[in-house]
């Protein structure tokens, strides 16, 4: 990789005061046509085109980006990773990416600040007690780690929560996945595209994707803001706007598009060194390297694209959080954004070919697809490059939603959805 | 989060309501003779509009009316409001 980042780089570096370092990627402008073209430079589709590269020895690709690269979803989650779900299919997809994610900072010679500072999942009736404890055991037997916490054990974990018995939704145990974290989510897609970068992808930032042209069932190119772009594979990760592009190739997804919230408080000193998700009253809560609380809300019950959220959703979150953690009962919130997610049916991701030759969509992936940002890079290049699934996606098809083999983890899926 | 003009109680908090989703999905007449492949276009697929959609509303914490919208989902503008059963307006 040109430009090698070390501790010998930054002492090179700190003698012309830093003023000499290279830009991590280039801003090319289009070719007139490419092998692929991944629409969407948000985590996924940045991941894409650096496993086509390489794995797959696809160098004449390109990733077009409406905005700048993260600027998405990527920029705007709550950066939880965590991989115990419920069904084999989707602990076999969420696992694949913790194991990447597990050595991703050496492998994109990139600091993602991968942090395994576990995540706990609360219950708060005895219906979430039977259910957690029935996924740890799902869980151990697809070999991810996962244990059961009694109250008094919560507590000793995670010593801020109010364990009270006498609040609304007292905390009757939890889940705990200890190799479960976070990451720091621009960096994700900075490290993805500066490995992609150096083996020659383009990365096309501010170009909108304004038409996909077909000959009869075959892909043959993409209208852009920059102008026609001519290729034969075009794969889609386009989150919120899954289904505008989808429109565009006179096809219908069985997605909803939702603003989710989130926000962050002042920074304040360390306080809480875990990620407690709560299912049961929505809410969750850890701390950035900065010092800030990051909250993570529910969607809006109704579809936009307005990338901002009702405040109705945020004062629910925050009346939850302060009856768990009374302590923060006067902090003040720092800032607040939305993003827009697309929910599937059975609230599982779709990564998948279509009845259109060349077209592939990797989207649905709800309010939790950030986790698996290096699986489902991985995964939906497989697709692409084969043209046949990897065994690890191959549930998530398209299909599923005609043949009715649904990969269901609405409420099986820690968090409500 | 938007003021909603409900066709029976006239203007409330969106909080207020819950959405039903696109309008206009007739239910087929005969569900036995579709194919799969007609049966998840009718349960699952949508259009999922960026920009002026007609939707179904519900006012739930209200009259528990059902009634139909036509809203504007990249800025959330609310176009019209018609009582379900009347013909939707063009927009």
């Amino acid at each position: 990789m040109k430009n090698k980042y070390s501790i010998f780089s930054l002492i090179k570096n700190a003698f012309s005061q830093h003023e000499n370092w290279k830009q991590a990627w280039g801003n090319p402008e289009p070719k007139k046509e490419y092998e692929a073209v991944i629409v969407g430079g948000g985590g996924h589709g940045l991941a894409t085109a650096y496993y086509l590269a390489k794995k797959h020895n696809m160098k004449n690709i390109a990733v077009l980006e409406k905005g700048w690269i993260g600027g998405g979803n990527t920029g705007r989650n709550t950066t939880i990773i965590r991989s115990n779900y419920l069904w084999d299919a989707s602990a076999g997809l969420y696992d694949h990416a913790l194991k990447i994610w597990e050595n991703l900072s050496q492998e994109l010679n990139y600091n993602i600040m991968f942090s395994q500072r576990g995540v706990m999942n609360l219950a708060h009736n005895l219906q979430d007690v039977r259910d957690l404890k029935r996924r740890t055991h799902a869980n151990r037997l697809n070999g991810i780690d996962a244990v059961w916490l009694d109250t008094k054990q919560v507590k000793e974990f995670c010593p801020i929560i109010n364990i009270s018995q006498d609040i609304r939704y007292p905390v009757l145990g939890g889940t705990l996945q200890r190799r479960a974290g976070t990451a720091r989510h621009d960096a994700v897609a900075w490290g993805y595209a500066r490995g992609a970068d150096a083996m020659g992808v383009d990365i096309i930032q501010n170009c909108e994707v304004k038409g996909i042209k077909r000959n009869g069932d075959q892909v043959e190119g993409l209208e852009t803001t920059k102008g026609y772009i001519k290729t034969k594979k075009i794969g889609v990760v386009a989150a919120g706007h899954s289904s505008v592009i989808a429109n565009m190739a006179g096809l219908k997804l069985p997605l909803e598009s939702k603003p989710l919230q989130a926000l962050v408080s002042e920074p304040v000193k360390p306080i809480i060194d875990t990620v407690v998700m709560s299912n049961a009253v929505h809410a969750y809560v850890s701390q950035s390297d900065k010092g800030e609380l990051v909250i993570g809300a529910g969607t809006d019950a109704y579809i936009s694209y307005t990338q901002r959220g009702s405040h109705d959703v945020v004062e629910g979150t925050l009346k939850a959080i302060l009856e768990l953690y009374p302590i923060f009962s006067r902090m003040k919130m720092l800032r607040q954004w939305g993003g827009i997610v697309d929910i599937c049916p059975d609230a599982s991701p779709i990564i998948s070919k279509t009845n259109i030759k060349g077209l592939y969509f990797n989207c649905g992936w709800g309010t939790g697809g950030f986790k698996a940002t290096p699986g489902s890079g991985d995964l939906f290049a497989h697709t692409i490059a084969n043209d046949e699934p990897h065994k690890l996606n191959a549930a998530f098809n398209l299909n599923r939603f005609v043949s009715g083999d649904l990969v269901d983890e609405h409420g099986a899926a820690a968090v409500a959805h | 989060m938007f003021i909603i003009n409900c066709p029976y109680c006239g203007e409330r908090d969106q909080s207020e309501f819950s959405c039903g989703g696109e309008a206009h999905i007739v239910r087929p007449k005969q569900p036995t003779e579709l194919s799969d492949g007609e049966w998840a276009e009718y349960l699952f697929m949508r259009k999922n509009i960026k920009g002026v959609q007609f939707e179904r509303w519900n006012h739930a914490h209200g009259c528990r009316k059902w009634f139909n919208m036509v809203r504007d989902t990249s800025n959330d503008k609310i176009h019209a409001v018609y009582k379900m059963g009347e013909k939707p307006p063009v927009i």
